[in-house]
C-alpha cells in the first residue's frame, strides 16, 4: 500500500500478523500441567511506515493468556514496541523500541524470536553515525523490555567500526581487507543496599574485533571482557568475566572449510542482577555446534552456558561433481561437522579463605573440564532422480544432562541419530515427503522412532501427518506416541494452518516454511499474513 | 507520554489507511557482506533488470532446496532476464560464519547478504524463512511468496520473464 493523495507522497504501510491459539486436551501420559482456561493464544501485529527518510512503526501484541511453554510473564494486551526513525546518509537517530547489535554481540544483542518468547528490545534512543567513507559509530542508552514492562537497570552503549579499505584511498583496491570495531557497553542498577554483599552499582563491558579478509579466506576474532559483576546466576561472585569467539575459514567453488572456537568464563551480562533465566540479557552468546531442524537431533540440544565454557567446531562441505562414481548422474553434497564443549578448568575456592569471593580460579586458561556437549555428523544431499531427491543424517551427540538441563543426580546421554529426508515429485504441483527418524540411546528414555508424511499440492494446499514413538522406554507404560496431524493452506502471503496431536518444541519445517513452535497437545489453529 | 507517543503513531498510520495501492520498496537497513564489510539496502541496483530478495538461513531446509534448484539453471536465468539474486541469511552470530563456505561450497552465483539480527528481515514484514520478493526495473515490489514447494522454481522464472518484459503481475 502507499497512501497516495492528489500526487502527494503520504508515504507507504506494511506489515504482518500472526496468531497461534491452541485449545489443551487434559493428558496425564505426557504429564502436561492442567490448563483451567482450557484454551491459550499468542498473537501480534506488526505495522511499518516509511516516508522518504522517515519511518514509524508498532507492534501489539496479545497472550490471553500466553500458551503453554511461555513464560507466565506474557500476560495481557499491549503496544510494548513502537519506534520513530529518521534517516539520511551519514545520520540515523530512532526514538522508542529498537533492536540492536555490537560485533557478534558478546557485549550487547537486543533482539526477538517471537516464536520462542524472547524479546529483549532496548526502549530509549538509537543513533547510528557515517560520518566519513569507512567509519561506522552507533550509540544506545535505554531500559531493556521485561516480558510486558521494563527492568530496572539503564544501559549505555557505543560502538565503532573501521573499514581501512574503504578510509584508505590507497587500500581501496587491495586484495586484503580489514574492518577493525570495539565497543563498551554500561548498565547502571541502583544497590538497594537490602542484599548481603556491597555491589557494583556501574558494571562496565568492553570489547575489540578484527576482521580480515583475503581472498578464499576469512579470519575472524572477538574478546570481550567485563568488570566484576555479582548477581543470581554467577552466585554473587566478584570474579571479572570474559568472552573469547574466534573463527577462521576458507571456500572455493565446490569447497569449504570453517573452524571457529570460543571461550567463555563469568560472562553472563544482565541489566537486572536478579533476573534469571530469557529474563533481561544485555548480551548473547552463541553456541557453536551445529543448529538443526529435525525434531530427533534436537532431542538433547546444547545450550551455551553463560557462567563458563570452552570448545570448538569444525565443519567441512564438499560438492561432488555430476558424472563421477560417487556423484552419479546429477552430483552430490556433503556436510561433516564436529563440535565439542567442556566447561572450563578450574578450582572452587575455600570460602573461608576467599576474601575477595572470587568464586574460582581457572587452573589452565585453555583447559578443558568436564565435557558438557559434543556431537559429530554427516550428511548426505543427493538428488536421486529428476523427480527424487534425498537428504541423509547421521549424528552421534554426548549430552550432559545435569549440567544443561541442571538435575545434579543424571548422567550423560549418548545417543546415535539416523535421518532421512526424501522427496518425491510426482508432477509440477503433487509432491510426497517422508521425514523418517530414529535416535538409540541406552540412557534417559530409551530409543525413538519418528516419521512424518506430508503431502503437498502446491502452491496452496498441504497435509502432513506424524508419529513420534518413544518404543526403548524401560517402562513399558511410558511407551507413549506423540501423533499429530496438520492441513494448511496458503493464498499469497496468508497462510491458514490447524493441527491436532502432540508436539514438542522446536523449529519445525512443514509446509515449505521452517517456523519456532512452542510444545503443544490438542487442536492448534495458526493464522500468518504478511501485507 | 507514553499515550502521545502512542496516539501520534496510531494517527500517522490513520493517515496512510486513505490508500492507493502501489507496490512496496526496499527500506534502507545496514546488512554485512560475507566478507564483514557495511552494506546498506539501499544499493541493492541491478540497472532498471529485476531482481530477487530471498531470506534463508543455513538451518532452513526449504530455503537451501529453493536456493540450490534455482543455482542449478540460475546462468540460463540470468541470460534470458539479466536477474540478480541477493540471498539474505539471518543466520545469527552462531552460524554467520559458515555461510560463506557454504555458499562457496554450493558454488552460489548470488550476492550474499548477512542479517544477523533480522533488522531487514523485520522491516519487510518476513513472518518465517524462506520468503522470496521480487522487484521491477522501479526497485518495487510486485511478487513475493513465502513457502517453497517442489518445484516452485518454475513459476518464479516466469514472473521474472514477465517482469523483465516490464509486464504487470498479478
Amino acid at each position: 500500500m502507499i497512501a497516495q493523495n492528489s500526487g502527494t507522497n503520504l508515504g507507504e504501510i506494511h506489515g504482518n500478523f500472526q496468531m497461534d491459539m491452541q485449545y489443551y486436551n487434559p493428558d496425564s501420559t505426557i504429564k502436561a500441567p492442567p490448563v483451567p482456561e482450557k484454551t491459550g493464544m499468542n498473537g501480534f501485529l506488526n505495522l511499518n511506515y516509511t516516508r522518504d527518510k522517515f519511518s514509524a512503526g508498532l507492534r501489539y501484541e496479545s497472550y490471553l493468556s500466553a500458551l503453554q511453554g511461555f513464560d507466565p510473564r506474557y500476560k495481557g494486551s499491549g503496544i510494548l514496541y513502537r519506534y520513530v526513525s529518521y534517516t539520511s546518509d551519514e545520520l540515523q537517530v530512532t526514538v522508542g523500541s529498537f533492536y540492536e547489535q555490537f560485533g557478534n554481540g558478546l557485549i550487547l544483542r537486543a533482539y526477538e524470536d517471537r516464536g520462542l518468547g524472547y524479546d529483549n528490545a532496548l526502549e530509549g534512543l538509537r543513533v547510528k553515525l557515517h560520518p566519513y567513507k569507512g567509519i561506522y559509530i552507533k550509540g544506545v542508552y535505554g531500559l531493556q523490555r521485561s516480558f510486558m514492562t521494563y527492568g530496572p537497570g539503564t544501559v549505555r552503549g557505543v560502538d565503532a567500526e573501521i573499514n581501512f579499505n574503504e578510509l584508505f584511498e590507497k587500500l581501496t583496491n587491495k586484495k586484503t581487507n580489514v574492518i577493525l570495531g570495539g565497543g563498551f557497553v554500561s548498565k547502571f542498577q541502583a544497590d538497594a543496599g537490602t542484599g548481603a554483599y556491597i555491589v557494583p552499582q556501574n558494571v562496565g563491558a568492553w570489547a575489540e574485533r578484527l576482521n580480515i579478509h583475503r581472498g578464499k579466506v576469512n579470519i575472524q576474532a572477538e574478546y570481550a571482557y567485563k568488570i566484576n559483576d555479582p548477581s543470581f546466576t554467577n552466585g554473587y561472585i566478584y570474579k571479572p568475566g570474559e568472552a573469547l569467539f574466534v573463527s577462521a575459514s576458507y571456500s572455493q567453488k565446490g569447497f569449504g572449510f570453517s573452524l571457529s572456537g570460543k571461550r567463555i568464563d563469568n560472562m553472563d551480562f544482565r541489566s537486572d542482577r536478579s533476573a534469571s533465566l530469557n529474563n533481561l540479557e544485555i548480551n548473547y552468546l552463541p553456541c557453536l555446534t551445529r543448529q538443526y531442524t529435525y525434531s530427533m537431533l534436537t532431542f538433547y540440544p546444547d545450550a551455551t552456558q553463560n557462567t563458563g565454557e570452552i570448545g570448538y567446531q569444525a565443519e567441512m562441505t564438499y560438492k561432488i561433481k555430476k558424472g563421477t562414481l560417487l556423484g552419479g548422474e546429477y552430483g552430490a553434497n556433503v556436510l561433516i561437522n564436529f563440535a565439542t564443549v567442556s566447561g572450563l578448568d578450574t578450582n572452587r575456592l575455600n570460602p573461608a579463605s576467599d576474601s575477595a569471593r572470587k568464586g574460582y580460579s581457572n587452573k589452565s586458561y585453555f583447559g578443558f573440564g568436564q565435557k558438557y556437549f559434543e556431537d559429530f555428523n554427516i550428511e548426505i544431499d543427493k538428488k536421486l532422480s529428476q523427480h527424487c531427491k534425498l537428504i541423509a543424517i547421521y549424528s552421534y551427540q554426548t549430552y550432559n544432562k545435569a549440567v544443561l538441563q541442571g538435575e545434579p543426580s543424571d548422567h550423560t546421554i549418548y545417543s546415535q541419530i539416523g535421518v532421512a529426508d526424501i522427496v518425491y515429485r510426482f508432477t509440477d504441483t503433487l509432491s510426497i515427503r517422508f521425514e523418517l527418524e530414529h535416535l538409540y540411546t541406552k540412557q534417559d528414555m530409551g530409543a525413538w522412532a519418528s516419521g512424518l508424511v506430508e503431502f503437498t499440492v502446491a502452491p496452496k494446499w498441504f497435509v502432513a501427518a506424524s508419529d513420534q514413538w518413544n518404543y526403548g522406554n524401560a517402562d513399558p507404560t511410558a511407551r507413549i506416541h506423540y501423533y499429530n496431524g496438520t492441513i494448511g493452506y496458503i493464498r499469497k502471503t496468508n497462510r491458514y494452518q490447524i493441527s491436532y496431536g502432540k508436539q514438542r518444541a522446536g523449529i519445525y519445517c512443514v509446509g515449505g516454511v521452517c517456523r519456532t513452535v512452542p510444545a503443544s497437545n490438542g487442536l492448534t489453529l495458526t493464522l500468518i499474513s504478511s501485507f | 507520554m507514553k499515550k502521545i507517543f502512542s496516539l501520534c503513531l496510531i494517527l500517522l498510520f490513520a493517515g496512510g489507511i486513505y490508500a492507493q495501492q502501489k507496490p512496496q520498496k526496499v527500506p534502507p537497513v545496514d546488512l554485512k557482506t560475507m566478507d564483514g564489510k557495511a552494506f546498506n539496502t539501499k544499493d541493492i541496483k541491478n540497472d532498471g533488470k529485476p531482481i530477487v530478495i530471498s531470506f534463508w538461513a543455513t538451518w532452513c531446509g526449504p530455503c537451501k532446496k529453493e536456493l540450490n534448484g534455482i543455482s542449478e539453471n540460475f546462468d540460463d536465468w540470468v541470460k534470458q532476464t539479466g536477474v540478480k539474486l541477493y540471498a539474505v541469511s539471518i543466520d545469527d552470530s552462531r552460524n554467520s560464519s559458515k555461510v560463506a563456505p557454504y555458499v562457496n561450497g554450493q558454488g552460489w552465483d548470488y550476492t550474499v547478504l548477512l542479517d544477523e539480527n533480522s533488522d531487514l528481515k523485520r522491516a519487510m514484514n518476513v513472518n518465517n524463512v524462506p520468503h522470496t520478493f521480487v522487484l521491477n526495473a522501479a526497485g518495487e515490489i510486485v511478487w513475493q511468496n513465502n513457502n517453497y514447494t517442489e518445484g516452485s522454481e518454475a513459476k518464479l522464472l516466469e514472473i521474472l520473464k514477465k517482469v523483465a518484459k516490464g509486464e504487470k503481475i498479478e
